[in-house]
Protein backbone atom coordinates (compact mmCIF):
# COMPACT_ATOMS: atom_id res chain seq x y z
CA UNK A 1 0.00 0.00 0.00
CA UNK A 2 0.99 3.41 -0.69
CA UNK A 3 1.79 5.87 1.92
CA UNK A 4 2.99 9.28 2.33
CA UNK A 5 6.09 9.98 4.68
CA UNK A 6 4.31 10.71 7.80
CA UNK A 7 2.67 7.26 7.32
CA UNK A 8 -0.99 8.41 6.84
CA UNK A 9 -2.81 8.11 3.92
CA UNK A 10 -3.11 10.99 1.48
CA UNK A 11 -6.53 12.46 1.28
CA UNK A 12 -6.35 11.54 -2.56
CA UNK A 13 -5.58 7.83 -1.52
CA UNK A 14 -8.27 7.72 0.76
CA UNK A 15 -11.05 8.61 -1.54
CA UNK A 16 -9.61 6.50 -4.39
CA UNK A 17 -9.52 3.62 -1.76
CA UNK A 18 -13.64 4.54 -0.51
CA UNK A 19 -14.33 4.98 -4.71
CA UNK A 20 -13.06 1.46 -5.31
CA UNK A 21 -14.90 -0.26 -2.45
CA UNK A 22 -17.98 1.21 -3.15
CA UNK A 23 -18.13 -0.09 -7.17
CA UNK A 24 -16.96 -3.40 -5.55
CA UNK A 25 -20.15 -3.58 -3.47
CA UNK A 26 -22.07 -2.23 -6.26
CA UNK A 27 -21.45 -4.51 -8.36
CA UNK A 28 -22.23 -7.65 -5.60
CA UNK A 29 -25.23 -5.77 -5.08
CA UNK A 30 -25.62 -5.80 -8.87
CA UNK A 31 -24.94 -9.28 -8.89
CA UNK A 32 -27.63 -10.87 -5.90
CA UNK A 33 -30.33 -8.11 -6.60
CA UNK A 34 -30.45 -9.25 -10.11
CA UNK A 35 -31.13 -13.16 -9.34
CA UNK A 36 -33.01 -12.31 -6.65
CA UNK A 37 -35.33 -10.02 -9.00
CA UNK A 38 -35.26 -13.12 -11.54
CA UNK A 39 -36.59 -15.40 -9.28
CA UNK A 40 -38.95 -13.42 -7.95
CA UNK A 41 -40.38 -12.69 -11.68
CA UNK A 42 -40.40 -16.34 -12.19
CA UNK A 43 -42.78 -16.86 -9.21
CA UNK A 44 -44.90 -14.04 -9.79
CA UNK A 45 -45.72 -14.82 -13.84
CA UNK A 46 -46.08 -18.48 -13.11
CA UNK A 47 -48.76 -17.84 -10.52
CA UNK A 48 -50.46 -15.23 -12.43
CA UNK A 49 -50.70 -17.72 -15.38
CA UNK A 50 -48.49 -15.92 -17.74
CA UNK A 51 -46.21 -18.84 -17.83
CA UNK A 52 -47.07 -22.33 -17.37
CA UNK A 53 -45.46 -23.89 -14.27
CA UNK A 54 -46.28 -27.67 -15.79
CA UNK A 55 -43.63 -27.09 -18.36
CA UNK A 56 -41.58 -24.05 -16.80
CA UNK A 57 -42.10 -24.86 -12.93
CA UNK A 58 -41.97 -22.33 -10.93
CA UNK A 59 -39.73 -21.35 -7.67
CA UNK A 60 -41.71 -22.70 -5.14
CA UNK A 61 -42.47 -26.10 -6.68
CA UNK A 62 -38.44 -26.34 -7.24
CA UNK A 63 -38.24 -25.86 -3.78
CA UNK A 64 -40.70 -28.26 -2.54
CA UNK A 65 -38.94 -30.38 -4.80
CA UNK A 66 -35.96 -30.14 -2.71
CA UNK A 67 -37.68 -30.77 0.58
CA UNK A 68 -39.05 -34.29 -0.73
CA UNK A 69 -35.43 -34.98 -2.39
CA UNK A 70 -33.75 -34.61 1.09
CA UNK A 71 -36.79 -35.82 2.92
CA UNK A 72 -36.39 -39.16 0.98
CA UNK A 73 -32.53 -38.99 1.39
CA UNK A 74 -32.19 -39.48 -2.22
CA UNK A 75 -30.42 -35.60 -2.73
CA UNK A 76 -27.39 -37.15 -1.27
CA UNK A 77 -27.00 -40.61 -3.40
CA UNK A 78 -27.94 -38.39 -6.54
CA UNK A 79 -25.59 -35.88 -5.46
CA UNK A 80 -22.72 -37.74 -4.41
CA UNK A 81 -23.02 -40.37 -7.71
CA UNK A 82 -22.33 -37.42 -9.73
CA UNK A 83 -20.05 -35.70 -7.82
CA UNK A 84 -18.09 -39.37 -7.25
CA UNK A 85 -18.10 -40.42 -11.22
CA UNK A 86 -16.86 -36.84 -12.26
CA UNK A 87 -14.44 -36.61 -9.92
CA UNK A 88 -12.98 -40.06 -10.67
CA UNK A 89 -13.30 -39.28 -14.67
CA UNK A 90 -11.37 -36.13 -13.82
CA UNK A 91 -8.62 -37.68 -12.12
CA UNK A 92 -8.49 -40.05 -14.64
CA UNK A 93 -8.07 -37.71 -17.33
CA UNK A 94 -5.60 -35.50 -15.56
CA UNK A 95 -3.64 -38.65 -14.67
CA UNK A 96 -3.67 -40.23 -18.27
CA UNK A 97 -3.61 -37.34 -19.83
CA UNK A 98 -0.38 -35.80 -18.64
CA UNK A 99 1.18 -39.19 -18.66
CA UNK A 100 0.29 -39.06 -22.62
CA UNK A 101 1.83 -35.22 -22.88
CA UNK A 102 4.52 -36.48 -21.07
CA UNK A 103 5.16 -39.88 -23.40
CA UNK A 104 5.02 -36.97 -26.51
CA UNK A 105 7.12 -34.68 -24.90
CA UNK A 106 9.92 -37.12 -24.30
CA UNK A 107 9.67 -38.59 -28.33
CA UNK A 108 9.14 -35.89 -31.03
CA UNK A 109 8.71 -39.10 -33.27
CA UNK A 110 6.07 -40.53 -31.58
CA UNK A 111 4.46 -36.94 -31.11
CA UNK A 112 4.69 -36.36 -35.04
CA UNK A 113 3.37 -39.70 -35.88
CA UNK A 114 0.64 -39.35 -33.52
CA UNK A 115 -0.42 -35.63 -34.59
CA UNK A 116 -2.88 -36.71 -37.05
CA UNK A 117 -5.00 -39.10 -34.61
CA UNK A 118 -4.87 -36.36 -32.28
CA UNK A 119 -6.04 -33.59 -34.35
CA UNK A 120 -8.87 -35.88 -35.16
CA UNK A 121 -9.54 -37.50 -31.98
CA UNK A 122 -10.10 -33.65 -30.71
CA UNK A 123 -12.47 -33.09 -32.75
CA UNK A 124 -14.67 -36.11 -32.77
CA UNK A 125 -18.03 -35.09 -30.64
CA UNK A 126 -16.95 -38.15 -27.58
CA UNK A 127 -20.39 -38.62 -27.01
CA UNK A 128 -20.78 -40.76 -30.33
CA UNK A 129 -18.41 -43.24 -28.69
CA UNK A 130 -21.57 -43.64 -26.47
CA UNK A 131 -22.82 -47.27 -28.05
CA UNK A 132 -18.94 -48.41 -28.18
CA UNK A 133 -18.08 -47.35 -24.49
CA UNK A 134 -21.46 -49.52 -23.03
CA UNK A 135 -20.38 -52.33 -25.07
CA UNK A 136 -16.99 -52.29 -23.95
CA UNK A 137 -17.00 -51.45 -20.40
CA UNK A 138 -20.77 -52.52 -19.85
CA UNK A 139 -23.62 -50.43 -18.85
CA UNK A 140 -23.18 -49.15 -15.25
CA UNK A 141 -20.82 -46.32 -13.29
CA UNK A 142 -17.69 -47.63 -15.47
CA UNK A 143 -19.22 -46.27 -18.62
CA UNK A 144 -19.96 -43.31 -17.13
CA UNK A 145 -16.37 -42.81 -16.01
CA UNK A 146 -15.29 -43.86 -18.66
CA UNK A 147 -17.27 -41.04 -20.83
CA UNK A 148 -15.91 -38.17 -19.02
CA UNK A 149 -12.43 -39.80 -19.36
CA UNK A 150 -13.47 -39.98 -22.73
CA UNK A 151 -14.20 -36.27 -22.67
CA UNK A 152 -11.34 -34.89 -21.23
CA UNK A 153 -8.31 -36.55 -21.90
CA UNK A 154 -7.28 -35.44 -25.39
CA UNK A 155 -7.98 -31.67 -24.27
CA UNK A 156 -5.66 -33.08 -21.50
CA UNK A 157 -2.83 -34.14 -23.40
CA UNK A 158 -2.91 -31.55 -25.88
CA UNK A 159 -2.77 -28.77 -23.46
CA UNK A 160 -0.39 -30.18 -21.25
CA UNK A 161 1.56 -30.90 -24.21
CA UNK A 162 1.55 -26.93 -25.18
CA UNK A 163 2.88 -26.00 -21.87
CA UNK A 164 5.82 -28.28 -21.53
CA UNK A 165 6.66 -27.01 -25.43
CA UNK A 166 6.09 -23.33 -24.35
CA UNK A 167 9.34 -24.09 -21.67
CA UNK A 168 11.91 -21.30 -22.35
CA UNK A 169 14.84 -22.80 -24.71
CA UNK A 170 17.07 -20.93 -23.12
CA UNK A 171 16.33 -22.35 -19.39
CA UNK A 172 16.82 -25.85 -21.17
CA UNK A 173 19.73 -24.78 -22.37
CA UNK A 174 21.10 -23.39 -19.16
CA UNK A 175 19.99 -26.98 -17.89
CA UNK A 176 21.98 -28.54 -20.24
CA UNK A 177 25.43 -26.95 -20.14
CA UNK A 178 25.43 -28.56 -16.21
CA UNK A 179 24.92 -32.07 -17.82
CA UNK A 180 21.77 -32.27 -17.34
CA UNK A 181 19.46 -35.50 -18.25
CA UNK A 182 16.31 -35.37 -19.81
CA UNK A 183 14.80 -36.58 -16.96
CA UNK A 184 16.27 -33.89 -14.75
CA UNK A 185 15.79 -31.23 -17.52
CA UNK A 186 11.43 -32.56 -17.54
CA UNK A 187 11.76 -32.66 -13.78
CA UNK A 188 13.20 -29.28 -12.71
CA UNK A 189 12.47 -27.18 -16.02
CA UNK A 190 9.82 -27.81 -18.04
CA UNK A 191 7.05 -29.23 -14.99
CA UNK A 192 7.79 -26.61 -13.19
CA UNK A 193 7.76 -23.81 -15.58
CA UNK A 194 4.09 -25.83 -17.22
CA UNK A 195 2.13 -25.32 -13.82
CA UNK A 196 0.55 -22.46 -15.15
CA UNK A 197 -0.85 -24.90 -18.26
CA UNK A 198 -1.60 -28.06 -15.83
CA UNK A 199 -4.11 -25.69 -13.50
CA UNK A 200 -5.36 -24.19 -16.43
CA UNK A 201 -6.25 -27.73 -17.99
CA UNK A 202 -7.44 -28.66 -14.44
CA UNK A 203 -9.97 -25.88 -14.77
CA UNK A 204 -11.28 -26.78 -18.15
CA UNK A 205 -11.41 -30.69 -17.45
CA UNK A 206 -13.77 -30.64 -14.34
CA UNK A 207 -16.46 -28.58 -16.46
CA UNK A 208 -15.71 -31.16 -19.35
CA UNK A 209 -15.73 -34.06 -16.98
CA UNK A 210 -18.97 -33.11 -15.60
CA UNK A 211 -20.38 -32.94 -19.34
CA UNK A 212 -19.03 -36.63 -19.81
CA UNK A 213 -21.24 -37.71 -16.67
CA UNK A 214 -23.80 -35.85 -17.21
CA UNK A 215 -24.01 -37.39 -20.94
CA UNK A 216 -22.99 -40.97 -19.57
CA UNK A 217 -25.76 -40.93 -17.19
CA UNK A 218 -28.18 -39.36 -19.96
CA UNK A 219 -27.48 -42.89 -21.67
CA UNK A 220 -27.27 -45.58 -18.77
CA UNK A 221 -27.80 -45.04 -15.20
CA UNK A 222 -29.79 -45.54 -12.04
CA UNK A 223 -28.55 -42.71 -10.22
CA UNK A 224 -26.87 -39.30 -10.14
CA UNK A 225 -28.44 -35.60 -11.15
CA UNK A 226 -27.92 -36.61 -15.44
CA UNK A 227 -30.40 -39.37 -14.34
CA UNK A 228 -32.70 -37.18 -12.27
CA UNK A 229 -33.20 -35.09 -14.99
CA UNK A 230 -33.70 -37.84 -17.69
CA UNK A 231 -36.04 -39.70 -15.43
CA UNK A 232 -37.99 -36.40 -14.75
CA UNK A 233 -38.36 -35.42 -18.41
CA UNK A 234 -39.47 -38.71 -18.99
CA UNK A 235 -42.79 -38.80 -16.53
CA UNK A 236 -42.51 -35.04 -17.16
CA UNK A 237 -42.01 -34.04 -13.63
CA UNK A 238 -40.71 -30.69 -14.69
CA UNK A 239 -40.00 -29.63 -11.16
CA UNK A 240 -38.08 -32.32 -10.45
CA UNK A 241 -35.72 -31.36 -13.84
CA UNK A 242 -36.05 -27.42 -12.72
CA UNK A 243 -34.73 -28.88 -8.80
CA UNK A 244 -32.11 -31.01 -10.44
CA UNK A 245 -30.21 -28.22 -13.28
CA UNK A 246 -30.39 -25.67 -10.40
CA UNK A 247 -28.20 -28.23 -8.57
CA UNK A 248 -26.51 -28.90 -11.20
CA UNK A 249 -24.82 -25.46 -11.73
CA UNK A 250 -24.57 -25.28 -8.36
CA UNK A 251 -22.39 -28.40 -8.33
CA UNK A 252 -20.43 -27.33 -11.02
CA UNK A 253 -19.49 -23.77 -9.68
CA UNK A 254 -18.19 -25.80 -6.35
CA UNK A 255 -15.86 -27.62 -8.10
CA UNK A 256 -14.50 -25.58 -10.58
CA UNK A 257 -13.74 -23.14 -7.58
CA UNK A 258 -12.26 -26.33 -5.82
CA UNK A 259 -9.94 -26.39 -8.20
CA UNK A 260 -9.47 -22.84 -8.63
CA UNK A 261 -8.66 -23.25 -4.13
CA UNK A 262 -6.27 -25.44 -5.09
CA UNK A 263 -4.35 -23.21 -7.71
CA UNK A 264 -4.20 -20.71 -4.87
CA UNK A 265 -2.68 -23.02 -2.39
CA UNK A 266 -0.01 -23.97 -4.67
CA UNK A 267 1.19 -20.06 -5.26
CA UNK A 268 -0.19 -20.17 -8.54
CA UNK A 269 -1.87 -17.31 -10.01
CA UNK B 1 51.76 -25.77 -19.54
CA UNK B 2 48.67 -24.83 -21.34
CA UNK B 3 45.29 -25.55 -19.68
CA UNK B 4 43.11 -25.58 -22.43
CA UNK B 5 43.94 -26.49 -26.10
CA UNK B 6 41.65 -25.87 -28.96
CA UNK B 7 43.33 -28.41 -31.98
CA UNK B 8 42.23 -27.74 -35.79
CA UNK B 9 38.31 -27.67 -34.98
CA UNK B 10 36.38 -27.74 -38.22
CA UNK B 11 32.14 -27.62 -38.06
CA UNK B 12 29.77 -27.63 -40.97
CA UNK B 13 26.24 -28.23 -40.48
CA UNK B 14 23.42 -29.98 -42.48
CA UNK B 15 20.60 -27.28 -43.58
CA UNK B 16 17.71 -28.25 -45.90
CA UNK B 17 19.68 -25.99 -48.64
CA UNK B 18 23.19 -27.56 -48.15
CA UNK B 19 26.17 -27.89 -45.87
CA UNK B 20 26.93 -24.83 -44.21
CA UNK B 21 30.69 -24.56 -43.03
CA UNK B 22 30.48 -22.55 -40.04
CA UNK B 23 34.36 -22.89 -38.48
CA UNK B 24 37.47 -23.61 -40.39
CA UNK B 25 40.18 -25.08 -38.87
CA UNK B 26 40.25 -23.00 -35.41
CA UNK B 27 43.41 -23.83 -33.15
CA UNK B 28 44.61 -21.87 -30.15
CA UNK B 29 45.55 -22.22 -26.81
CA UNK B 30 44.98 -21.10 -23.10
CA UNK B 31 47.10 -20.44 -19.87
CA UNK B 32 45.55 -21.02 -16.79
CA UNK B 33 44.16 -18.15 -15.35
CA UNK B 34 44.29 -16.10 -18.36
CA UNK B 35 41.05 -13.92 -19.73
CA UNK B 36 40.44 -14.33 -23.56
CA UNK B 37 37.92 -12.69 -25.79
CA UNK B 38 36.28 -13.89 -29.14
CA UNK B 39 35.56 -10.71 -31.30
CA UNK B 40 33.96 -11.47 -34.57
CA UNK B 41 31.61 -10.33 -37.57
CA UNK B 42 28.06 -10.80 -36.96
CA UNK B 43 26.91 -14.56 -37.13
CA UNK B 44 30.37 -15.80 -38.07
CA UNK B 45 29.98 -18.70 -35.78
CA UNK B 46 31.61 -17.26 -32.73
CA UNK B 47 28.66 -19.02 -30.28
CA UNK B 48 28.92 -22.25 -32.19
CA UNK B 49 32.77 -22.25 -31.18
CA UNK B 50 31.64 -21.75 -27.73
CA UNK B 51 28.84 -24.65 -27.55
CA UNK B 52 31.72 -27.16 -28.73
CA UNK B 53 34.19 -25.95 -26.42
CA UNK B 54 30.75 -26.49 -24.01
CA UNK B 55 30.41 -29.99 -25.24
CA UNK B 56 27.24 -29.37 -26.38
CA UNK B 57 28.05 -30.01 -30.31
CA UNK B 58 30.49 -32.18 -31.46
CA UNK B 59 32.95 -31.09 -33.96
CA UNK B 60 33.01 -32.51 -37.47
CA UNK B 61 36.78 -32.16 -37.08
CA UNK B 62 39.31 -31.75 -34.35
CA UNK B 63 40.07 -31.72 -30.94
CA UNK B 64 39.80 -29.83 -27.52
CA UNK B 65 42.45 -30.71 -24.82
CA UNK B 66 41.39 -29.85 -21.11
CA UNK B 67 44.51 -30.08 -18.71
CA UNK B 68 45.80 -32.84 -21.40
CA UNK B 69 42.60 -34.57 -21.34
CA UNK B 70 40.05 -34.54 -24.30
CA UNK B 71 36.64 -33.22 -23.82
CA UNK B 72 34.56 -35.45 -25.08
CA UNK B 73 30.40 -34.16 -24.01
CA UNK B 74 29.32 -31.68 -21.59
CA UNK B 75 32.36 -31.67 -18.96
CA UNK B 76 32.14 -30.64 -15.11
CA UNK B 77 35.84 -29.07 -15.74
CA UNK B 78 33.93 -26.37 -17.99
CA UNK B 79 30.93 -24.01 -16.67
CA UNK B 80 29.06 -21.87 -19.67
CA UNK B 81 27.14 -18.92 -19.13
CA UNK B 82 24.53 -17.99 -21.45
CA UNK B 83 23.44 -14.55 -22.40
CA UNK B 84 20.38 -14.72 -20.45
CA UNK B 85 20.73 -15.26 -16.49
CA UNK B 86 17.63 -18.21 -16.99
CA UNK B 87 17.14 -17.87 -13.00
CA UNK B 88 14.20 -19.82 -12.18
CA UNK B 89 11.25 -17.98 -11.50
CA UNK B 90 9.77 -20.35 -8.84
CA UNK B 91 12.92 -21.09 -6.52
CA UNK B 92 14.49 -18.73 -4.07
CA UNK B 93 18.08 -17.33 -5.15
CA UNK B 94 19.87 -20.36 -2.99
CA UNK B 95 17.65 -22.72 -4.43
CA UNK B 96 18.73 -21.04 -7.87
CA UNK B 97 22.40 -21.05 -7.27
CA UNK B 98 22.22 -24.97 -6.19
CA UNK B 99 20.91 -26.04 -9.72
CA UNK B 100 23.88 -26.68 -11.34
CA UNK B 101 25.42 -28.61 -8.19
CA UNK B 102 21.97 -30.40 -8.02
CA UNK B 103 22.06 -31.17 -12.13
CA UNK B 104 25.58 -32.60 -11.66
CA UNK B 105 24.07 -34.79 -8.63
CA UNK B 106 27.38 -33.20 -6.14
CA UNK B 107 24.84 -31.56 -3.39
CA UNK B 108 27.33 -31.98 -1.02
CA UNK B 109 28.44 -30.41 2.50
CA UNK B 110 31.83 -29.59 0.70
CA UNK B 111 29.89 -27.66 -2.30
CA UNK B 112 26.58 -26.46 -0.32
CA UNK B 113 29.67 -24.48 1.57
CA UNK B 114 31.32 -23.02 -1.32
CA UNK B 115 27.66 -21.88 -2.43
CA UNK B 116 27.64 -19.99 1.07
CA UNK B 117 30.85 -18.57 0.87
CA UNK B 118 30.53 -17.53 -2.79
CA UNK B 119 26.90 -15.81 -1.74
CA UNK B 120 28.74 -13.96 1.08
CA UNK B 121 31.69 -13.11 -0.84
CA UNK B 122 29.49 -11.53 -3.70
CA UNK B 123 26.97 -9.57 -1.43
CA UNK B 124 23.78 -12.38 -2.12
CA UNK B 125 23.66 -14.00 1.21
CA UNK B 126 20.86 -11.29 2.57
CA UNK B 127 18.78 -12.19 -0.40
CA UNK B 128 19.10 -15.67 -0.74
CA UNK B 129 15.12 -16.40 0.05
CA UNK B 130 14.15 -13.92 -2.34
CA UNK B 131 13.02 -14.85 -5.65
CA UNK B 132 14.87 -14.10 -9.02
CA UNK B 133 11.77 -11.27 -9.43
CA UNK B 134 12.74 -9.33 -6.45
CA UNK B 135 16.35 -8.69 -7.92
CA UNK B 136 18.68 -6.26 -9.75
CA UNK B 137 19.76 -7.26 -13.32
CA UNK B 138 22.95 -6.61 -12.31
CA UNK B 139 22.68 -8.78 -9.20
CA UNK B 140 20.69 -11.41 -11.22
CA UNK B 141 23.65 -11.82 -13.45
CA UNK B 142 25.75 -12.37 -10.24
CA UNK B 143 23.28 -15.06 -8.89
CA UNK B 144 23.54 -16.99 -12.19
CA UNK B 145 27.75 -16.38 -12.34
CA UNK B 146 27.79 -17.72 -8.58
CA UNK B 147 25.81 -20.86 -9.75
CA UNK B 148 28.03 -21.55 -11.98
CA UNK B 149 30.94 -20.93 -9.95
CA UNK B 150 29.46 -23.48 -7.13
CA UNK B 151 30.26 -26.42 -9.63
CA UNK B 152 33.87 -25.35 -9.18
CA UNK B 153 34.85 -25.14 -13.02
CA UNK B 154 38.19 -24.62 -14.28
CA UNK B 155 37.07 -23.19 -17.49
CA UNK B 156 34.20 -20.39 -17.62
CA UNK B 157 32.73 -19.73 -20.96
CA UNK B 158 30.42 -16.71 -21.18
CA UNK B 159 28.17 -16.48 -24.29
CA UNK B 160 27.67 -12.54 -25.03
CA UNK B 161 26.79 -13.12 -20.88
CA UNK B 162 25.82 -9.20 -20.63
CA UNK B 163 24.31 -8.21 -23.78
CA UNK B 164 20.86 -8.75 -22.25
CA UNK B 165 21.76 -6.16 -19.88
CA UNK B 166 20.79 -2.17 -19.93
CA UNK B 167 24.08 -0.16 -20.71
CA UNK B 168 24.55 1.18 -16.95
CA UNK B 169 24.17 -2.29 -15.63
CA UNK B 170 26.22 -4.18 -18.36
CA UNK B 171 29.54 -1.79 -17.38
CA UNK B 172 28.85 -2.32 -13.44
CA UNK B 173 28.45 -6.11 -14.06
CA UNK B 174 31.60 -6.38 -16.30
CA UNK B 175 33.25 -4.89 -13.86
CA UNK B 176 31.84 -6.61 -11.12
CA UNK B 177 32.23 -9.96 -12.83
CA UNK B 178 36.21 -9.45 -13.84
CA UNK B 179 36.64 -8.85 -10.45
CA UNK B 180 34.90 -11.96 -8.80
CA UNK B 181 36.58 -14.18 -11.92
CA UNK B 182 40.33 -12.46 -10.91
CA UNK B 183 39.92 -13.70 -7.77
CA UNK B 184 38.53 -17.22 -8.30
CA UNK B 185 41.16 -17.29 -10.68
CA UNK B 186 39.48 -18.89 -13.34
CA UNK B 187 40.27 -18.96 -16.72
CA UNK B 188 37.78 -17.63 -18.37
CA UNK B 189 36.53 -17.04 -22.71
CA UNK B 190 34.39 -15.18 -23.30
CA UNK B 191 32.63 -14.22 -26.83
CA UNK B 192 31.23 -10.41 -27.41
CA UNK B 193 30.22 -8.41 -30.23
CA UNK B 194 31.21 -5.31 -28.20
CA UNK B 195 34.56 -4.43 -29.09
CA UNK B 196 35.43 -2.39 -26.37
CA UNK B 197 34.06 -5.10 -23.78
CA UNK B 198 36.43 -7.47 -25.03
CA UNK B 199 39.65 -4.76 -24.66
CA UNK B 200 38.36 -3.99 -20.77
CA UNK B 201 38.30 -7.26 -20.01
CA UNK B 202 40.95 -9.53 -21.92
CA UNK B 203 44.55 -10.62 -21.69
CA UNK B 204 44.13 -11.30 -25.53
CA UNK B 205 41.86 -10.85 -27.90
CA UNK B 206 41.18 -13.52 -30.54
CA UNK B 207 39.70 -11.86 -33.86
CA UNK B 208 38.10 -14.35 -36.36
CA UNK B 209 36.91 -13.62 -39.68
CA UNK B 210 33.57 -13.82 -41.32
CA UNK B 211 31.45 -17.46 -42.11
CA UNK B 212 33.40 -19.86 -42.06
CA UNK B 213 35.29 -18.78 -38.92
CA UNK B 214 38.80 -18.87 -39.10
CA UNK B 215 41.55 -17.44 -36.83
CA UNK B 216 42.39 -13.87 -38.49
CA UNK B 217 44.70 -12.59 -35.07
CA UNK B 218 45.44 -13.19 -31.84
CA UNK B 219 46.00 -9.94 -30.30
CA UNK B 220 47.07 -9.52 -26.33
CA UNK B 221 45.85 -6.45 -24.35
CA UNK B 222 48.58 -4.74 -22.69
CA UNK B 223 46.73 -2.43 -20.15
CA UNK B 224 49.63 -1.83 -17.12
CA UNK B 225 48.48 -4.42 -14.21
CA UNK B 226 45.53 -3.03 -11.53
CA UNK B 227 42.90 -2.55 -14.27
CA UNK B 228 39.80 -2.62 -14.34
CA UNK B 229 37.17 -3.25 -16.91
CA UNK B 230 36.06 0.63 -16.25
CA UNK B 231 39.61 2.38 -15.46
CA UNK B 232 40.94 1.08 -18.51
CA UNK B 233 38.53 2.73 -20.75
CA UNK B 234 40.49 5.96 -19.90
CA UNK B 235 44.20 4.18 -21.17
CA UNK B 236 45.53 5.95 -24.46
CA UNK B 237 46.11 2.74 -25.67
CA UNK B 238 42.89 1.55 -25.36
CA UNK B 239 41.51 3.14 -28.27
CA UNK B 240 44.41 1.96 -30.09
CA UNK B 241 43.64 -1.47 -29.21
CA UNK B 242 39.88 -0.45 -30.68
CA UNK B 243 40.74 0.81 -34.19
CA UNK B 244 43.08 -2.16 -34.71
CA UNK B 245 40.36 -4.55 -33.98
CA UNK B 246 37.93 -2.28 -35.74
CA UNK B 247 40.08 -2.48 -39.08
CA UNK B 248 40.55 -6.18 -38.81
CA UNK B 249 36.69 -6.77 -38.13
CA UNK B 250 35.52 -4.85 -41.27
CA UNK B 251 35.57 -7.42 -44.65
CA UNK B 252 39.15 -7.49 -46.31
CA UNK B 253 40.29 -5.54 -43.05
CA UNK B 254 44.19 -5.54 -43.60
CA UNK B 255 44.31 -3.15 -46.10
Amino acid sequence: MERNETGALSPQRREYLRRRERRRRQILAWQWGLLIALVALWELLARAGVIDSFILSQPSRVWRTWGNLIATGELWLHLWTTVYETLAGFLLGVLFGVGLAILLWWSDFVAKVSEPYLVVLNSLPKIALGPVIIILVGAGTKAIVFMALAISLIVTVLEMLGGFRRTDPDAIRMARTFGATKAQIFRKIVFPSSLGALFGSLKINIGLSLVGVIAGEFLVSKAGLGYLIVYGGQVFKLDLVMASVIILSAVAALMYQGVALLQKLAGHH
Amino acid sequence: MNLLEIQDITESYQAENGEIAALDHISFTMERGEFLSIVGPSGCGKSTLLSIIAGLLPPSSGRILLDGREVTGVDPRIGYMLQKDNLLEWRTIWKNVLLGLELRRRLDEESLDRARVLLRSYGLWEFREKYPSQLSGGMRQRAALIRTLATSPEVLLLDEAFSALDYQTRLEVTDDVYRILRREEITTLMVTHDIPESISMGDRVLILTGRPAGVRELLPIDLGPGRTPLSCRDDPRFSRYFNHIWKELKPNGTQ
